[in-house]
């Protein structure tokens, strides 16, 4: 869902850099010594999960797994995803440059949401129910992001809203198979290590 | 070897063009710089001057054609069905007609101005920010006044997506010797999914390893970002002249060719 150059307005593009660089501030001061590495390592899995596909019919979408992030980075999930965004762009030339602060919020503004949103779920004592919390995660941040992204260009100007709509349409698929995808992830980590969503916090704790 | 982000590097021309040998901090600003510029224009002549420019410089930099043009035309579905829609949406005088719609003219303008700005910059990224490298392209941020914090992370994140990238393609060979078959069914959907819980798990061990390492190595928080800065030499001067004649050149067309045509 990267948006490419040319498209959005001026405002637009100016109010999600301003966003895009207040989210990752915020990011930024929840880090330190200690969750730098665990940050740095996740933020690049969550790179590799997006190269992997999954065929739909005669085509295949990538994983974007933002609302994973969310879950296991919180508010660290921001500069991450800015991180992955940043790197896409410049390196395979997906989505572009005016439009990285707009894309950056679009995708990572979601992920913080299902944070706080879903986090107590999926740390339920019962592995079905935290892996239907993985799943709403998955959905719901798939949801904000096409929301986002729908705005954007409505807020560019009216003829761009069809497009907008169809857009909605177009990622219902996507959001299924994020929140099943996301589902069965969840229920894996909690079955393995039930740790890895207290990863940052811990680490933090055990520093202090 | 081919690697995620810096690709096959056995492809790189030996004698690598002069432009990619400028210092990064000039490239990254020059980027930027046209960037802002380009969305901002509205004139055809002017984007196609700007589109012709980052032509030349592809093939200057001789970077792969077929590849970099593959990498530039793969847009998202969703993007090019906002292209397409354009035409039809956008009141104005009609262009034509297809099953019963109005095409205006106005907006198969909007489209090709869209794809035109689209492509000049993803080719000038590509060509002059994309030859960095991930690495320096971290240390030349750093010296542009981009937050520590934010460049350690991209460099970890840089670091390990290779090496979360064999885990991953470890894992798909041992999926393969087990007979997977992706399709489009629960199996399959189940089955990503627990591969990717298994990356993550298998990278927050790796996480916790690397920590004590870097401990035990005196980490403080920051790395040591090679300063490769040297006074700007005639080549950054040469660049940083050609940049604004080119940007100049842009701003001259669009204000004084798109005035007369286009109002």
């Amino acid at each position: 869902m990267h948006i490419a150059d040319g498209a959005l307005s001026g405002p637009v593009l100016i109010g999600g850099a301003v966003l895009a660089v207040a989210g990752t501030a915020v990011g930024l001061r929840k880090l330190d010594m200690e969750t730098m590495p665990v940050t740095g390592v996740l933020s690049a899995t969550f790179f590799v999960a997006s190269l992997v596909h999954i065929p739909v019919g005669a085509t295949s979408v990538h994983l974007i797994m933002n609302g994973l992030a969310g879950l296991v980075l919180g508010w660290a999930a921001f500069p991450a995803l800015a991180v992955a965004l940043l790197l896409q762009a410049v390196f395979f030339g997906f989505g572009g440059l005016t439009v990285l602060g707009v894309n950056t919020f679009n995708i990572a503004a979601p992920a913080v949401l299902m944070h706080y949103l879903c986090r107590q779920g999926v740390v339920n004592a019962n592995p079905r129910v935290a892996a239907l919390w993985g799943g709403i995660s998955g959905a719901g941040a798939i949801l904000a992001t096409t929301v986002l992204v729908a705005l954007s260009l409505a807020l560019s100007g009216d003829q761009f809203l069809p497009a907008a709509r169809l857009t909605f349409l177009i990622h219902i698929p996507v959001m299924v198979i994020e929140a099943l995808v996301s589902a069965a992830a969840v229920f894996l980590v909690w079955r393995v290590r039930p740790e890895l969503f207290d990863s940052l916090t811990q680490l933090k704790r055990g520093a202090a | 070897m081919s690697y995620v982000l810096e690709g096959d590097a056995t492809a790189r021309p030996a004698t690598p063009p002069a432009l990619t040998q400028v210092d990064p901090r000039y490239r990254v600003v020059a980027v930027v710089a046209f960037a802002i510029t380009v969305v901002a224009l509205h004139d055809f002549a002017a984007l196609l001057i700007a589109l012709f420019v980052s032509a030349a410089v592809l093939l200057h930099g001789r970077l792969p054609v077929a590849n970099t043009i593959r990498q530039v035309v793969t847009v998202d579905m969703f993007m090019i069905f906002v292209i397409l829609s354009l035409p039809f949406t956008t009141p104005g005088e009609t262009a034509f007609t297809l099953f019963g719609l109005e095409a205006s003219k106005e907006g198969i303008g909007d489209a090709f101005r869209i794809a035109l700005k689209a492509n000049a910059i993803v080719l000038m990224m590509l060509v002059l920010v994309g030859t960095i490298g991930p690495v320096r392209l971290g240390h030349a941020l750093s010296r542009l006044k981009v937050p520590p914090m934010f460049v350690h992370l991209m460099l970890f994140t840089v670091r390990y997506i290779e090496v979360l990238n064999e885990e991953y393609q470890r894992l798909r060979t041992a999926m393969r010797t087990r007979g997977f078959r992706p399709g489009t069914n629960m199996h399959t959907i189940r089955t990503l999914g627990y591969l990717v819980g298994m990356l993550l798990i298998r990278a927050f061990d790796r996480s916790e390893r690397v920590l004590q390492a870097m401990r035990c190595r005196g980490f403080t928080g920051a790395f040591h970002l090679i300063d490769e800065s040297r006074p700007a030499g005639l080549r950054e001067g040469l660049f940083a002249i050609g940049t604004a004649a080119v940007l100049a050149a842009l701003i001259y067309v669009e204000v004084r060719h798109g005035a007369f045509v286009s109002r």
